[in-house]
């Protein structure tokens, strides 16, 4: 895809107020039709995403007469900081002053935008490049604009913080003076558009930035998807089936009216499973406030036909896990002979390793406001995928795309739950109903619990063998986990590269002898991506092994990984079909077992790897590479007599290559570590008889305050220009429960196999 | 009928006394700054002020406070720079930003009863608001910061 020759359309439009408003489509982001795509080589990065990316400056800059600059952020906001960091990037490119900035969020359309789908930790890494060529663009036309006024050529301007200055005699115009002359400047070629040196940064990788929504957040003038609020609205709750696929049986419809404040039920038909994103059916109480339909859907004393996933009970597909998984699996990886080393291995270690069902439980339970009226639905709603949102409300309703609209709201909190867009076609579904009425469906914090899309379960079986002097030699690892492609495919079973490529097949140890394996698990229940997905899984079993592994063999944690981990090399993983490298292309994103290597080595630096502890407090160390970002983390634990844990200190080391924001970043590993230690030590969701046993924050355990380490600490290698972006949403969490089980290993010999750690260190 | 003031301002209520205070001032007066987050009281993300304590509206009947005083995160300060909202602002607090609305009345109720609390009295009265991004070192951070500034 050429983006080089940007046609010049609707030109009046651009950087003028009317640009970001306007309905041009940029022609040249479409793929050609008439393309034979067997001859085209596979497409990575931001190439390969849905629609792409776009990095027009019409479409994402507009400047108003008073100077002004609005620059669109088409990506959604879950507490990540996009909506600071992208148009950040465009400010510093277009020497725009960033106090003079207001940003503008998008609504779902990615002809328009490029691919809006905010997962995959990939707005950075896909969208920086873009952001700089369109903010270099918007200077350039403002240059040409103000060499144009004072009829000098381009060498003689230079934009400079708003203005552009003639270097010869020093006049300046500012960028509002120039605006509608820059609009009618030609978009520049890509290939001839200069670009600042990251030395002449103003903002990227710059400390000292305020996120754009710290005012409205902290005078709750903020909007998210549950407070959207419309003159003569409805609100409403749905009765969900509690069993993935079940049915409405019967239901008393008229004590459900009776209720004080509810005015009408609306059936939702239930999907055929796999059922992919679309809602799971039942009834929808609407009335005029929120706690009236709560009431209303409490009368409706729904029986429900549960159907087949009934049977879904956690304990007992916890043993066929493992019987699967001391089975011999679909060989997924595999280098040397690992059969003839582990016979002849010196010791061999066998570790099973079980990680429950998650649910995100964004503190914003998903919600979504509706109208549909003369022919067409306007949506408002917290998604991470506008775009999904909008195209399967427009194949729910039967309606033209153009007749459909989605708006974006804040997420209060994504994880991955909210780039499914059930609850937005489940409102649009209601508001179908309404006459032209807006209704929002609130989902409440059980409809959250209840009805959600977990994160797998998994057991993780692994067997090392080791040589006389301790050195691991062989590395059997077997992972029979319940996949996300359940959710699409009649249940597959196994799971997919995208899955296996999360930690699984990518393991980086230096190891001769390596077979990793894939067990077949079928899936009760919806299965989502949760963040950093399957490596929470992989990560927990590897790192808390090589922490097994080191003790066996008597040896120092953090020396032993470093010796797992091997020399500072790109890891080879041409033996595996299909690999996936979070859609990057495997030559610009390697493994690369030297960055590995010094987030290990800066982490245990900071923390003061080996020194003097309190009895009872342990160092715990692990490292892992997901999104294309290297994180390790040292946990300091203690663990009293009676078996409470308390957490000192946590330094985590992130090596993300080259980025924007470094508050955002250490904001999100902050996070990251609070997550982590919340899935480690209490956060998990059962089954039984098909349903969620959890309900709410009172049995769904999740970190709160005096639960945080003493600190933690957040160490960022310096921004490294020649290294393409990571990802930032998603890294942190994997490596931060393996590093506090084995913290708690060293400080109390006992290893946990068993997440979450409960009540398993109690006397 | 029930009559109450909220920021400053005299309302009544002729609805369903039992309707929680969150949902009168949500879905009938529109102010979406108080969150909604749990509906049991066990998050905190609906935090607000009775005669100057903090409480959770979820849980609390508008014939709770019939003749009383509220106070929610649009009225803590009328410009919106109480020495907490300030400190969160400069510290960066908020990730998602949809649970701090209560952090911030609760943070404000303990400020008020303990002008100089230290961590621990922090984490005990901070224990009921849960922040899924994980925010917490931060918001310790900022109570102190405005405990420093009062």
């Amino acid at each position: 895809m050429t983006h080089s020759q940007i046609e010049n359309v609707s030109r009046r439009d651009l950087l003028k107020g009317a640009g970001i408003m306007g309905s041009f489509v940029l022609a040249a982001s479409l793929p050609p039709i008439d393309k034979a795509w067997a001859d085209d080589p596979p497409k990575y990065g931001r190439d390969g995403m849905p629609h792409g990316w776009v990095n027009d400056p019409r479409v994402f800059v507009s400047i108003a007469d008073d100077g002004t600059v609005s620059i669109v952020c088409h990506r959604s906001d879950m507490g990540q900081g996009v909506r600071t960091g992208m148009p950040l990037i465009v400010a510093d490119e277009m020497e725009a002053d960033w106090a003079r900035v207001k940003v503008v969020q998008a609504s779902g359309n990615e002809v328009r935008y490029g691919n809006q789908d905010t997962d995959g930790s990939r707005s950075t890494r896909h969208f920086m490049l873009p952001m700089r060529q369109c903010g270099a663009a918007a200077r350039t036309m403002l240059e040409g604009a103000a060499a144009k006024r004072w009829n000098v050529s381009l060498a003689d301007v230079e934009a400079k913080n708003h203005q552009v200055v003639n270097r010869k005699t020093g006049a300046r115009l500012g960028y509002g003076e120039l605006s509608a002359e820059a609009a009618a400047m030609p978009v520049p070629a890509v290939d001839s558009l200069k670009f600042k040196d990251p030395s002449q940064f103003r903002y990227i990788g710059k400390e000292g930035i305020n996120i754009v929504d710290g005012f409205d957040i902290t005078t709750g003038r903020a909007v998210y998807g549950q407070d959207v609020f419309l003159p003569g609205m409805k609100f409403a709750v749905v009765a969900r089936p509690p069993v993935l696929g079940g049915k409405v049986k019967s239901y008393d419809e008229k004590a459900a009216l009776a209720v004080p404040g509810v005015e009408k039920l609306v059936l939702i038909p239930g999907p055929e499973i796999p059922s992919a994103f679309l809602p799971l059916g039942g009834i929808a109480v609407v009335a005029s406030n929120t706690y009236a339909a709560i009431n209303g859907r409490e009368a409706l004393k729904i029986v429900w036909d549960d159907g087949p996933n009934a049977v879904y009970e956690s304990k007992a597909y916890r043993a066929d896990l493992e019987a699967t998984a001391r089975k011999p699996g679909l060989v997924v990886r595999q280098a040397g002979d690992l059969d003839t080393a582990m016979a002849g291995a010196a010791r061999k270690i066998e570790a099973e390793y079980y990680i429950p069902h998650l649910a995100h439980a964004t503190m914003e339970p998903p919600a979504a406001t509706a109208v549909v009226k003369d022919g067409a639905c306007e949506v408002w709603t917290s998604v991470q995928s506008p775009q999904a949102a909008h195209d399967l409300c427009a194949k729910v309703l039967g309606l033209a795309s153009d007749k459909v609209k989605v708006n974006v709201t804040l997420l209060g909190g994504g994880f991955g739950r909210k780039s499914k867009p059930d609850f937005a076609v489940e409102a649009a579904i209601v508001a179908k109903e309404m006459n032209g009425v807006p209704v929002k469906v609130v989902w409440t914090r059980e409809d959250d619990i209840h009805n959600g899309f977990y994160h797998t379960v998994s057991l993780e079986r692994l067997v090392g063998g080791l040589d006389a002097s301790g050195k691991t030699v062989a590395w059997l690892h077997n992972s029979t986990a319940p996949t996300i492609l359940s959710l699409f495919k009649p249940d597959p079973k196994r799971e997919m590269p995208l899955e296996l490529g999360m930690g699984l097949v990518d393991n980086p140890f230096h190891v001769d002898n390596i077979r990793i394996e894939n067990g077949e698990a079928p899936a009760h229940t919806r299965i989502g991506w949760y963040r950093s997905v399957s490596n929470i899984s992989h990560a927990f079993a590897i790192q808390s092994f090589a922490g097994e592994l080191a003790a066996a063999a008597g040896k120092d944690q953090k020396d032993y990984l470093l010796d797992l981990i091997g020399p500072a090399r790109l890891v080879d993983v041409s033996s595996v079909e299909n690999f996936w490298d979070y859609g990057e292309d495997a030559k610009v994103y390697p493994i690369d077992a030297g960055r590995l290597r010094r987030v290990v080595e800066l982490a245990a630096e900071k923390s003061g790897w080996g020194r003097k502890l309190p009895p009872r407090h342990g160092l715990g160390i692990a490292v892992h590479r997901s999104f294309v970002t290297y994180v390790a983390a040292v946990v300091e634990a203690a663990v009293d007599e009676k078996g409470n844990l308390t957490i000192p200190r946590v330094d985590v080391a992130v090596d993300c290559g080259h980025y924007v924001n470094p508050d955002r970043i250490r904001s999100q590993l902050e996070g990251a570590v609070i997550m982590g230690i919340g899935l480690a030590t209490k956060t998990q969701i059962t089954f039984r008889d098909g349903k969620v046993v959890q309900s709410n924050f009172d049995d769904y355990e999740v970190t709160r305050m005096p639960e945080m380490p003493g600190v933690t600490n957040v160490h960022i290698t310096p921004a490294d220009y020649a290294l393409p972006p990571g990802g930032i949403g998603e890294p942190g969490v994997p490596p931060i429960a393996p590093a506090l089980t084995n913290a708690i290993y060293a400080a109390i010999g006992k290893r946990i196999r068993t997440l979450p750690i409960g009540q398993q260190l109690a006397a | 009928m029930v009559a109450l003031r909220v920021n400053g301002q005299e309302k009544s209520f002729d609805g369903d006394s039992s309707t929680p205070v969150l949902w009168y001032l949500r879905d009938i007066l529109g102010m979406t700054g108080t969150k909604f987050g749990c509906g049991v009281a066990a998050c905190g993300a609906c935090t607000i002020h009775v005669d100057g304590e903090a409480v959770r509206a979820c849980q609390t009947p508008v014939s709770d406070v019939s003749g009383k005083s509220i106070t929610t995160i649009e009225g803590l300060d009328p410009q919106g720079n109480h020495p907490l909202q300030i400190a969160w602002r400069d510290l960066n607090v908020p990730q998602c930003g949809y649970c701090q609305s209560g952090q911030i009345m609760q943070a404000a109720a303990l400020l008020k009863s303990n002008p100089r609390p230290t961590d621990a009295d922090i984490d005990e009265a901070m224990y009921g608001n849960i922040c899924r991004c994980g925010t917490f070192q931060r918001i310790r951070a900022a109570i102190h910061q405005a405990a420093k500034g009062t």
